[in-house]
Protein backbone atom coordinates (compact mmCIF):
# COMPACT_ATOMS: atom_id res chain seq x y z
CA UNK A 1 0.00 0.00 0.00
CA UNK A 2 1.28 3.34 -0.53
CA UNK A 3 2.18 5.82 1.97
CA UNK A 4 -1.08 8.50 0.45
CA UNK A 5 -3.31 5.78 1.21
CA UNK A 6 -2.08 5.43 4.14
CA UNK A 7 -2.13 8.34 5.29
CA UNK A 8 -5.71 8.35 4.17
CA UNK A 9 -6.58 5.93 6.34
CA UNK A 10 -4.96 7.86 9.21
CA UNK A 11 -7.04 10.52 8.09
CA UNK A 12 -10.23 8.72 9.33
CA UNK A 13 -9.08 8.70 12.88
CA UNK A 14 -10.70 11.74 14.68
CA UNK A 15 -8.15 13.29 18.04
CA UNK A 16 -9.99 11.58 20.73
CA UNK A 17 -10.20 15.46 22.45
CA UNK A 18 -10.83 17.73 19.61
CA UNK A 19 -13.15 14.84 17.05
CA UNK A 20 -13.95 17.45 14.06
CA UNK A 21 -10.17 16.83 13.46
CA UNK A 22 -8.21 14.07 12.50
CA UNK A 23 -4.69 13.53 14.17
CA UNK A 24 -3.26 14.30 10.48
CA UNK A 25 -5.18 17.37 10.22
CA UNK A 26 -3.47 17.98 13.71
CA UNK A 27 0.10 16.77 12.33
CA UNK A 28 0.36 14.30 14.49
CA UNK A 29 1.59 11.54 12.29
CA UNK A 30 4.79 12.42 10.85
CA UNK A 31 5.89 9.79 8.19
CA UNK A 32 4.44 6.69 7.44
CA UNK A 33 6.04 3.51 5.18
CA UNK A 34 5.43 0.22 4.32
CA UNK A 35 6.59 -3.28 3.20
CA UNK A 36 3.97 -6.03 2.14
CA UNK A 37 2.22 -6.32 5.52
CA UNK A 38 4.23 -4.46 8.03
CA UNK A 39 4.19 -0.23 8.35
CA UNK A 40 5.65 1.82 10.02
CA UNK A 41 4.32 5.07 11.48
CA UNK A 42 6.29 7.79 13.20
CA UNK A 43 4.09 10.23 15.30
CA UNK A 44 4.92 13.43 17.70
CA UNK A 45 3.32 14.65 20.65
CA UNK A 46 1.44 17.51 20.86
CA UNK A 47 2.22 18.41 24.11
CA UNK A 48 4.99 15.96 26.39
CA UNK A 49 2.10 15.15 28.84
CA UNK A 50 -0.58 14.76 26.31
CA UNK A 51 -2.90 12.17 27.98
CA UNK A 52 -4.60 11.62 24.23
CA UNK A 53 -1.23 10.43 22.79
CA UNK A 54 -1.41 6.78 24.26
CA UNK A 55 -5.25 6.77 22.57
CA UNK A 56 -3.70 8.15 19.35
CA UNK A 57 -1.37 5.64 19.02
CA UNK A 58 -4.13 2.59 19.77
CA UNK A 59 -6.66 3.97 16.95
CA UNK A 60 -3.64 3.92 14.61
CA UNK A 61 -2.75 0.50 15.25
CA UNK A 62 -6.27 -0.40 15.20
CA UNK A 63 -7.03 1.19 12.49
CA UNK A 64 -4.26 -0.42 10.49
CA UNK A 65 -4.75 -3.73 11.83
CA UNK A 66 -8.33 -3.33 10.59
CA UNK A 67 -6.82 -2.79 7.19
CA UNK A 68 -4.97 -5.84 6.06
CA UNK A 69 -1.48 -4.82 7.61
CA UNK A 70 -0.63 -7.61 10.74
CA UNK A 71 2.28 -5.74 11.91
CA UNK A 72 2.12 -2.16 13.18
CA UNK A 73 5.40 -0.36 14.59
CA UNK A 74 4.22 2.94 16.27
CA UNK A 75 7.37 5.09 17.20
CA UNK A 76 7.71 8.65 19.00
CA UNK A 77 9.68 11.29 17.39
CA UNK A 78 10.13 14.49 19.55
CA UNK A 79 12.16 16.01 16.24
CA UNK A 80 11.30 18.75 14.64
CA UNK A 81 8.98 19.85 17.99
CA UNK A 82 5.39 19.99 17.03
CA UNK A 83 3.90 23.33 16.24
CA UNK A 84 0.15 24.81 15.67
CA UNK A 85 1.93 26.06 12.26
CA UNK A 86 1.21 22.82 10.97
CA UNK A 87 -2.84 23.33 11.16
CA UNK A 88 -4.27 23.71 7.77
CA UNK A 89 -6.67 26.72 7.02
CA UNK A 90 -9.52 23.61 6.94
CA UNK A 91 -8.89 22.68 10.15
CA UNK A 92 -8.60 25.65 11.79
CA UNK A 93 -11.80 26.51 10.45
CA UNK A 94 -13.48 23.46 11.92
CA UNK A 95 -11.89 24.04 14.89
CA UNK A 96 -13.47 27.89 15.19
CA UNK A 97 -17.17 25.56 14.08
CA UNK A 98 -16.67 23.47 17.29
CA UNK A 99 -16.33 26.35 19.48
CA UNK A 100 -12.55 26.66 19.72
CA UNK A 101 -10.66 29.51 18.29
CA UNK A 102 -7.96 28.71 16.24
CA UNK A 103 -4.33 29.95 16.92
CA UNK A 104 -4.57 33.95 15.66
CA UNK A 105 -0.72 33.67 14.27
CA UNK A 106 2.38 31.65 13.26
CA UNK A 107 5.28 31.11 15.79
CA UNK A 108 7.61 32.82 14.14
CA UNK A 109 5.48 35.98 14.38
CA UNK A 110 6.80 38.87 16.95
CA UNK A 111 4.12 39.02 18.89
CA UNK A 112 4.44 35.43 19.81
CA UNK A 113 7.93 35.80 20.60
CA UNK A 114 7.61 38.65 23.03
CA UNK A 115 5.25 37.29 24.50
CA UNK A 116 2.34 39.73 23.39
CA UNK A 117 -0.65 37.91 22.54
CA UNK A 118 -2.68 39.14 19.88
CA UNK A 119 -6.17 39.60 20.12
CA UNK A 120 -8.17 36.47 19.90
CA UNK A 121 -11.88 36.53 18.11
CA UNK A 122 -14.78 35.08 19.49
CA UNK A 123 -15.63 31.60 17.79
CA UNK A 124 -18.97 32.16 18.34
CA UNK A 125 -19.93 36.20 17.25
CA UNK A 126 -16.46 36.71 16.14
CA UNK A 127 -16.07 40.00 18.00
CA UNK A 128 -12.60 40.91 19.02
CA UNK A 129 -13.29 42.12 22.16
CA UNK A 130 -12.04 39.35 24.32
CA UNK A 131 -10.32 38.48 27.65
CA UNK A 132 -8.01 35.74 28.09
CA UNK A 133 -9.06 34.62 31.74
CA UNK A 134 -6.12 31.91 32.18
CA UNK A 135 -3.04 30.74 29.82
CA UNK A 136 -4.74 27.26 30.92
CA UNK A 137 -7.66 25.98 29.89
CA UNK A 138 -9.26 22.31 29.54
CA UNK A 139 -6.53 20.78 27.62
CA UNK A 140 -2.98 21.61 27.82
CA UNK A 141 -2.97 22.78 23.97
CA UNK A 142 -5.41 25.18 24.69
CA UNK A 143 -6.11 28.81 26.76
CA UNK A 144 -9.30 30.33 29.03
CA UNK A 145 -10.76 32.96 26.79
CA UNK A 146 -14.10 35.16 27.49
CA UNK A 147 -15.90 37.44 25.20
CA UNK A 148 -16.62 40.45 26.22
CA UNK A 149 -19.82 41.47 23.94
CA UNK A 150 -21.36 37.71 23.55
CA UNK A 151 -20.23 37.07 26.90
CA UNK A 152 -19.29 33.29 26.09
CA UNK A 153 -16.49 31.60 28.00
CA UNK A 154 -14.26 29.85 25.06
CA UNK A 155 -11.20 27.83 24.77
CA UNK A 156 -8.45 29.62 22.44
CA UNK A 157 -5.86 26.90 20.89
CA UNK A 158 -2.17 28.40 21.54
CA UNK A 159 0.40 29.18 19.16
CA UNK A 160 3.12 26.54 19.92
CA UNK B 1 33.39 6.75 33.97
CA UNK B 2 32.12 5.90 30.20
CA UNK B 3 30.28 7.60 27.60
CA UNK B 4 27.39 5.31 27.98
CA UNK B 5 27.35 5.18 32.18
CA UNK B 6 27.53 9.32 32.04
CA UNK B 7 24.71 9.63 29.44
CA UNK B 8 22.59 6.87 31.68
CA UNK B 9 23.25 8.91 34.96
CA UNK B 10 22.90 12.32 33.05
CA UNK B 11 18.99 10.91 31.97
CA UNK B 12 18.24 9.49 34.66
CA UNK B 13 19.54 13.04 36.62
CA UNK B 14 16.85 15.40 34.07
CA UNK B 15 14.38 12.81 34.69
CA UNK B 16 14.53 12.14 38.10
CA UNK B 17 14.47 15.91 38.53
CA UNK B 18 11.52 16.37 36.04
CA UNK B 19 9.36 13.07 37.72
CA UNK B 20 9.74 14.45 41.42
CA UNK B 21 8.69 18.02 40.45
CA UNK B 22 6.05 17.22 38.73
CA UNK B 23 4.55 14.65 41.65
CA UNK B 24 5.36 17.41 43.90
CA UNK B 25 2.97 20.22 42.34
CA UNK B 26 0.49 16.72 41.32
CA UNK B 27 -0.03 17.48 45.25
CA UNK B 28 -1.85 20.83 44.10
CA UNK B 29 -4.76 18.98 41.89
CA UNK B 30 -7.96 19.64 43.45
CA UNK B 31 -6.81 21.99 45.96
CA UNK B 32 -5.20 25.51 44.05
CA UNK B 33 -6.38 28.68 45.79
CA UNK B 34 -9.38 28.75 42.82
CA UNK B 35 -10.04 26.59 39.71
CA UNK B 36 -8.55 28.75 36.89
CA UNK B 37 -5.34 28.39 38.63
CA UNK B 38 -6.04 24.54 39.75
CA UNK B 39 -6.44 23.98 36.21
CA UNK B 40 -3.24 25.89 35.41
CA UNK B 41 -0.71 23.95 37.53
CA UNK B 42 -2.31 20.98 36.74
CA UNK B 43 -1.78 21.55 33.10
CA UNK B 44 1.88 22.52 33.74
CA UNK B 45 2.56 19.56 36.11
CA UNK B 46 1.53 17.14 32.92
CA UNK B 47 3.72 18.87 30.89
CA UNK B 48 6.35 18.21 33.21
CA UNK B 49 5.49 14.53 33.98
CA UNK B 50 5.25 13.97 29.72
CA UNK B 51 9.57 15.39 30.00
CA UNK B 52 10.00 12.91 32.98
CA UNK B 53 8.56 10.10 30.88
CA UNK B 54 10.69 10.70 27.93
CA UNK B 55 13.72 10.97 29.80
CA UNK B 56 13.33 7.73 31.87
CA UNK B 57 12.48 6.19 29.01
CA UNK B 58 15.41 7.47 27.21
CA UNK B 59 17.55 6.46 30.10
CA UNK B 60 15.69 2.81 29.79
CA UNK B 61 17.10 2.55 26.02
CA UNK B 62 20.66 3.76 26.91
CA UNK B 63 20.53 1.10 30.26
CA UNK B 64 19.26 -1.99 27.65
CA UNK B 65 19.21 -4.41 30.60
CA UNK B 66 15.40 -4.65 30.04
CA UNK B 67 13.97 -2.37 32.39
CA UNK B 68 11.16 0.52 31.23
CA UNK B 69 10.65 3.67 32.41
CA UNK B 70 7.92 2.92 35.15
CA UNK B 71 10.61 0.39 36.46
CA UNK B 72 13.22 3.02 37.01
CA UNK B 73 10.21 5.28 38.38
CA UNK B 74 8.50 2.56 40.78
CA UNK B 75 11.41 0.50 41.67
CA UNK B 76 14.19 2.52 42.41
CA UNK B 77 14.93 3.68 46.14
CA UNK B 78 15.62 7.24 47.35
CA UNK B 79 19.78 7.40 47.43
CA UNK B 80 19.20 5.85 43.61
CA UNK B 81 17.17 9.11 42.64
CA UNK B 82 19.22 11.84 41.54
CA UNK B 83 16.32 14.55 41.58
CA UNK B 84 17.71 18.19 42.65
CA UNK B 85 16.69 18.71 46.12
CA UNK B 86 14.66 21.57 45.35
CA UNK B 87 12.23 19.65 43.66
CA UNK B 88 11.25 17.60 46.79
CA UNK B 89 10.83 20.32 49.16
CA UNK B 90 7.54 20.51 50.52
CA UNK B 91 4.69 22.59 48.66
CA UNK B 92 4.23 24.61 51.88
CA UNK B 93 1.64 27.91 50.80
CA UNK B 94 0.53 28.55 47.14
CA UNK B 95 3.80 31.40 47.45
CA UNK B 96 6.15 28.96 48.28
CA UNK B 97 5.06 26.53 45.84
CA UNK B 98 5.33 29.53 42.62
CA UNK B 99 8.93 30.82 44.10
CA UNK B 100 9.90 27.72 44.00
CA UNK B 101 8.53 27.38 40.65
CA UNK B 102 9.86 30.56 38.83
CA UNK B 103 13.25 29.22 40.33
CA UNK B 104 12.72 26.25 38.43
CA UNK B 105 11.49 27.50 35.10
CA UNK B 106 14.06 30.25 34.98
CA UNK B 107 16.55 27.71 35.35
CA UNK B 108 14.94 25.35 32.69
CA UNK B 109 13.94 27.79 29.98
CA UNK B 110 17.93 28.72 30.23
CA UNK B 111 19.28 25.14 30.66
CA UNK B 112 17.06 23.36 27.85
CA UNK B 113 17.60 26.06 25.46
CA UNK B 114 21.02 24.97 25.50
CA UNK B 115 20.34 21.06 25.62
CA UNK B 116 18.71 22.00 22.10
CA UNK B 117 21.74 22.45 20.26
CA UNK B 118 23.05 19.25 22.22
CA UNK B 119 25.12 16.37 19.83
CA UNK B 120 22.66 13.95 21.52
CA UNK B 121 19.79 13.91 19.05
CA UNK B 122 17.05 12.77 21.65
CA UNK B 123 18.40 15.19 24.41
CA UNK B 124 18.40 17.86 21.51
CA UNK B 125 14.64 16.57 20.36
CA UNK B 126 13.14 16.36 24.11
CA UNK B 127 14.87 20.02 24.76
CA UNK B 128 13.09 21.82 21.81
CA UNK B 129 9.69 20.36 22.77
CA UNK B 130 9.92 21.58 26.41
CA UNK B 131 11.49 25.13 25.86
CA UNK B 132 7.89 25.87 24.05
CA UNK B 133 6.03 24.53 27.15
CA UNK B 134 8.31 25.99 30.09
CA UNK B 135 8.12 29.48 28.38
CA UNK B 136 4.30 29.36 29.32
CA UNK B 137 5.59 28.29 32.56
CA UNK B 138 7.36 30.50 33.02
CA UNK B 139 5.50 33.60 32.32
CA UNK B 140 3.13 31.88 34.81
CA UNK B 141 4.85 31.39 37.76
CA UNK B 142 6.88 35.12 36.95
CA UNK B 143 3.57 36.86 36.38
CA UNK B 144 2.44 35.45 40.19
CA UNK B 145 5.84 36.78 41.90
CA UNK B 146 5.20 40.37 41.02
CA UNK B 147 0.92 39.81 41.72
CA UNK B 148 2.33 38.30 45.23
CA UNK B 149 5.11 40.81 46.26
CA UNK B 150 3.27 43.45 45.27
CA UNK B 151 -0.25 42.88 46.47
CA UNK B 152 -1.27 42.44 49.99
CA UNK B 153 1.16 43.11 53.12
CA UNK B 154 0.28 39.10 53.63
CA UNK B 155 0.90 37.52 50.24
CA UNK B 156 3.97 39.94 50.22
CA UNK B 157 5.17 38.36 53.74
CA UNK B 158 4.21 34.56 52.54
CA UNK B 159 6.30 35.34 49.07
CA UNK B 160 9.33 36.12 51.08
CA UNK B 161 8.81 33.25 53.27
CA UNK B 162 8.57 31.46 50.87
CA UNK B 163 11.82 32.60 49.21
CA UNK B 164 13.91 32.36 52.34
CA UNK B 165 12.74 28.50 53.15
CA UNK B 166 13.55 27.24 48.98
CA UNK B 167 16.88 30.27 48.17
CA UNK B 168 19.18 27.47 49.92
CA UNK B 169 18.67 25.10 47.40
CA UNK B 170 19.11 26.85 44.23
CA UNK B 171 22.96 26.80 44.34
CA UNK B 172 22.74 23.01 43.43
CA UNK B 173 21.12 23.35 40.09
CA UNK B 174 24.18 24.67 38.73
CA UNK B 175 26.33 21.62 40.11
CA UNK B 176 28.72 19.69 37.99
CA UNK B 177 30.40 16.12 38.33
CA UNK B 178 31.97 13.83 36.37
CA UNK B 179 29.11 12.87 34.47
CA UNK B 180 28.89 16.58 33.27
CA UNK B 181 32.73 16.00 32.09
CA UNK B 182 32.75 13.24 30.47
CA UNK B 183 29.56 15.05 28.28
CA UNK B 184 31.30 18.37 28.01
CA UNK B 185 33.81 17.23 26.13
CA UNK B 186 31.33 15.09 23.48
CA UNK B 187 29.47 18.07 23.30
CA UNK B 188 26.18 16.52 24.35
CA UNK B 189 25.53 18.28 28.11
CA UNK B 190 25.40 21.68 29.00
CA UNK B 191 27.76 23.88 30.75
CA UNK B 192 25.45 24.59 33.62
CA UNK B 193 28.44 27.44 35.42
CA UNK B 194 27.93 29.27 31.86
CA UNK B 195 24.08 29.61 33.21
CA UNK B 196 24.68 30.58 36.06
CA UNK B 197 25.26 34.56 36.07
CA UNK B 198 22.16 34.38 33.39
CA UNK B 199 20.54 33.00 35.94
CA UNK B 200 21.22 35.00 39.05
CA UNK B 201 20.32 38.06 36.36
CA UNK B 202 17.08 37.20 35.91
CA UNK B 203 16.14 36.19 39.33
CA UNK B 204 17.66 38.98 41.02
CA UNK B 205 15.66 41.44 38.61
CA UNK B 206 12.41 39.40 39.34
CA UNK B 207 13.16 39.78 43.08
CA UNK B 208 14.04 43.69 42.91
CA UNK B 209 10.17 44.09 41.38
CA UNK B 210 9.01 41.85 43.51
CA UNK B 211 10.69 43.94 46.65
CA UNK B 212 11.83 40.46 47.82
CA UNK B 213 15.16 40.46 49.61
CA UNK B 214 18.19 38.07 49.39
CA UNK B 215 19.63 37.58 52.05
CA UNK B 216 23.58 37.48 52.07
CA UNK B 217 25.79 34.17 53.50
CA UNK B 218 22.64 31.52 53.41
CA UNK B 219 24.50 28.02 53.68
CA UNK B 220 23.75 26.32 50.22
CA UNK B 221 22.45 22.94 50.36
CA UNK B 222 23.94 20.32 48.36
CA UNK B 223 23.71 16.34 48.36
CA UNK B 224 20.87 14.91 45.21
CA UNK B 225 24.15 14.79 42.46
CA UNK B 226 25.61 11.92 45.33
CA UNK B 227 22.21 10.64 45.39
CA UNK B 228 21.70 11.98 48.97
CA UNK B 229 18.26 13.65 49.87
CA UNK B 230 16.23 15.29 52.53
CA UNK B 231 14.09 13.54 54.09
CA UNK B 232 11.13 14.63 52.21
CA UNK B 233 11.97 12.26 48.87
CA UNK B 234 11.53 9.33 51.16
CA UNK B 235 7.84 9.76 51.71
CA UNK B 236 7.12 10.95 48.23
CA UNK B 237 8.31 7.65 46.89
CA UNK B 238 6.15 6.18 49.54
CA UNK B 239 3.31 7.03 48.48
CA UNK B 240 3.85 7.61 44.51
CA UNK B 241 5.51 3.89 44.67
CA UNK B 242 3.01 1.87 46.81
CA UNK B 243 0.88 0.70 44.10
CA UNK B 244 3.03 -0.56 41.95
CA UNK B 245 5.15 -2.28 44.67
CA UNK B 246 2.39 -3.94 46.14
CA UNK B 247 1.12 -5.24 42.84
CA UNK B 248 3.78 -5.99 41.12
CA UNK B 249 3.60 -6.13 37.27
CA UNK B 250 -0.35 -4.74 37.59
CA UNK B 251 -1.87 -3.67 34.30
CA UNK B 252 -4.33 -1.40 33.73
Amino acid sequence: MDSARILNLLSEIPDPEIPVISIVELGVSRKVESEGKTVSVIITPTYSGCPAMKQMEDDVRKKLLENGFDTVNISMNYSPAWTTDWLSEDAKLKLQKYGIAPPEEKTSDKSFLTGKIKSVTCPRCKSKNTLMVSQFGSTACKAFYQCKDCLEPFDYFKCI
Amino acid sequence: MNLNDALFKYSIRLGDTSLILAQRLSEWTGHGPFLEEDLALTNITLDIFGRAKSLLEYAAKIEDKGRTEDDLAFLRTDREYFNALITEQPNGDYAKTIMRQAFIDCFDLLFYTALAKSKDETLAGIATKSIKEITYHKRHSFSWVMRFGNGTEESHTRLQQGFDEVWAFTEELFEMNEVDEVLLKEGIAVDLSALKPLWLKEITELLDKANVQIPEGVYMQKGSRKGIHSEHLGYILAEMQSLPRMHPNAKW
